[in-house]
Formats: C-alpha cells, sequence, structure tokens
C-alpha cells in the first residue's frame, strides 16, 4: 500500500474532524475545504481523473462558496461567526451512534474476504466517458439536468423574501 | 493479518462516513450538519471509486458515471439545503436547529 493513499487518507479524515468540532464557522467551511481536495487527490490516486476534476470543480469550488455565502448570510450579527459548541448532551449519542457504527463498519469490511483484481482496470479516458454518457446513459444526463434546474430553480423560490418587507418584519 | 487496497479505501471511507455521522447528530447549527451530510455522501462516492478500482471484473466505467451523477445530485441537495437554511433564518432569525420546530410558515 502505497504511503500516498495513507497520507491522503489521514489528512482528508483529520480536516474533516478538525471542521466539525471547530466553533468558527468560517474557519469549518474552509477546512472543509481542503477534505474535499484530499478527496479529488485520493480519485487521482485511484485513477479516476474526471471524477477528481468533477470533484474540484462542484465541491472545491462551487459549494465551497455557496456555504461561505451562507454563513455569511445567516450570521447573528455583523462580526459574529462563532457559533455554540456541540452540548454534552447532543455530543455524547453522537460519539456513541458514530463510534458503533465505525465499529460495525470496521469489522464487517475487515471480516470479509473482499475479491479484488489483480490488474488495475482499463484506462477510462474522456472520450470513453463522452461515449458511455451520450450513448447508453443518456436518458440518466437528460434527467439529471431536469433534476438540476428544478432543483435550483426551487431553492431560488425557497430563499427569495416572499414579500418585499419580509426581512424587516421578524416574527 | 493482510489487508488489501480495497479494505484500505473501504476503511478510509468508513472513518470520513463516521466523522460526517458525527457532525451531523451532535452539532446544533443547521449549516454545520448540512456539511456532515455532504461528508457522509462524498465517503459513499469513495465507496464507488474504490470497488471501481479493485473490484473484480468491473464493467466498463459503471464507477465513474455514478460518481458523477451522486457529484451531480449532492450539488443540488447543497443549493437546496442551503436555502432552507436561508429560509429558516428568515423566519426565525437564527438558524439552530432545536428551535426550528414550526411547519408555520
Amino acid at each position: 500500500m502505497s504511503l500516498a493513499f495513507l497520507l491522503i487518507a489521514f489528512l482528508t479524515v483529520a480536516t474533516a474532524a478538525v471542521a466539525m468540532a471547530l466553533r468558527n464557522l468560517i474557519r469549518s467551511a474552509l477546512l472543509l475545504v481542503a477534505s474535499w481536495a484530499g478527496i479529488a487527490a485520493f480519485y487521482l490516486w485511484a485513477g479516476a481523473e474526471f471524477v477528481a476534476f468533477a470533484q474540484v470543480l462542484v465541491y472545491v469550488g462551487a459549494i465551497s462558496m455557496v456555504v461561505l455565502f451562507a454563513v455569511l448570510l445567516t450570521r447573528p450579527s455583523r462580526d459574529e461567526t462563532e457559533v455554540t459548541p456541540a452540548s454534552a448532551g447532543r455530543l455524547l449519542p453522537a460519539l456513541i451512534a458514530g463510534g458503533a457504527v465505525l465499529g460495525v463498519l470496521a469489522g464487517a469490511i475487515v471480516g470479509s474476504p473482499l475479491r479484488t483484481s489483480a490488474k488495475p482496470p482499463a484506462a477510462f479516458t474522456v472520450r470513453e466517458l463522452g461515449l458511455q454518457l451520450m450513448g447508453p446513459h443518456a436518458a440518466a444526463l437528460v434527467v439529471i439536468g431536469a433534476l438540476l434546474t428544478v432543483a435550483l430553480l426551487g431553492a431560488i423560490v425557497i430563499a427569495a423574501p416572499s414579500r418585499p418587507g419580509d426581512r424587516e418584519d421578524p416574527r | 493479518m493482510n489487508l488489501s487496497p480495497l479494505h484500505l479505501c473501504l476503511l478510509f471511507s468508513s472513518a470520513l462516513f463516521c466523522v460526517g455521522l458525527i457532525g451531523a447528530l451532535s452539532r446544533g447549527n443547521s449549516i454545520l450538519v448540512l456539511l456532515g451530510v455532504e461528508l457522509m455522501l462524498n465517503a459513499g462516492n469513495i465507496n464507488l471509486i474504490a470497488f471501481w478500482r479493485y473490484g473484480p471484473a468491473p464493467a466498463e466505467g459503471t464507477g465513474v458515471l455514478f460518481v458523477l451523477f451522486a457529484i451531480a445530485i449532492a450539488a443540488a441537495e447543497a443549493a437546496v439545503g442551503l436555502a432552507l437554511v436561508i429560509a429558516v433564518h428568515r423566519h426565525q432569525r437564527n438558524i439552530r436547529l432545536q428551535e426550528a420546530n414550526r411547519l408555520r410558515g
């Protein structure tokens, strides 16, 4: 097992864990960008270059920006981005549940004899990917396009104030 | 004990999934909960790539196509989720999940 994989895995999990534990929302979001970049590095290491580039474009580029906008739009006051840390009444059950899930998953993975192929799969070029997307998977591509359009329109409808004076009228 | 690369990839994605799960369950801020859900989704994608790379006799490019579609769905999910966070903030002036317990707009 290569050292690169272990390094990528450690950095990804560590940045994600620290991001989930921090109090400052902006620092959490920026650390999660590092974690998503680590996942993109894993895709590159595994030989799925196009997926790595899609991960960088969508997560590192777009979703992180949307998250930062949401953090800035929903902060309680102008200079305040700290949030209360997780209370012990929620943290303890969450840790127990997460640890139990991790234990079950790790036990199942280590205990199962997974058959692996010795040779890596044949290189999957962007040209073949395009042929697959336009040929056998064209219907799925169209459905994804329609879903994205509907979801983004719905997001605009949900987020926009229903009346012009709505923002100045807190309940 | 001899762990294959596939085992290590799956252990990596399990660890990432559980970090996201603990974050989503423990934090009270809705943006952080959404980020935890995103981490869990990414962990699922890592599984797909791992099985595409190391699985026995995979079909041509199935894992890559699956992950691409999953990333597209995740983008839609993040947009709608953050729009919901902004709508909740407009109604109750904060985004703490414990107080977001009304369905009435």
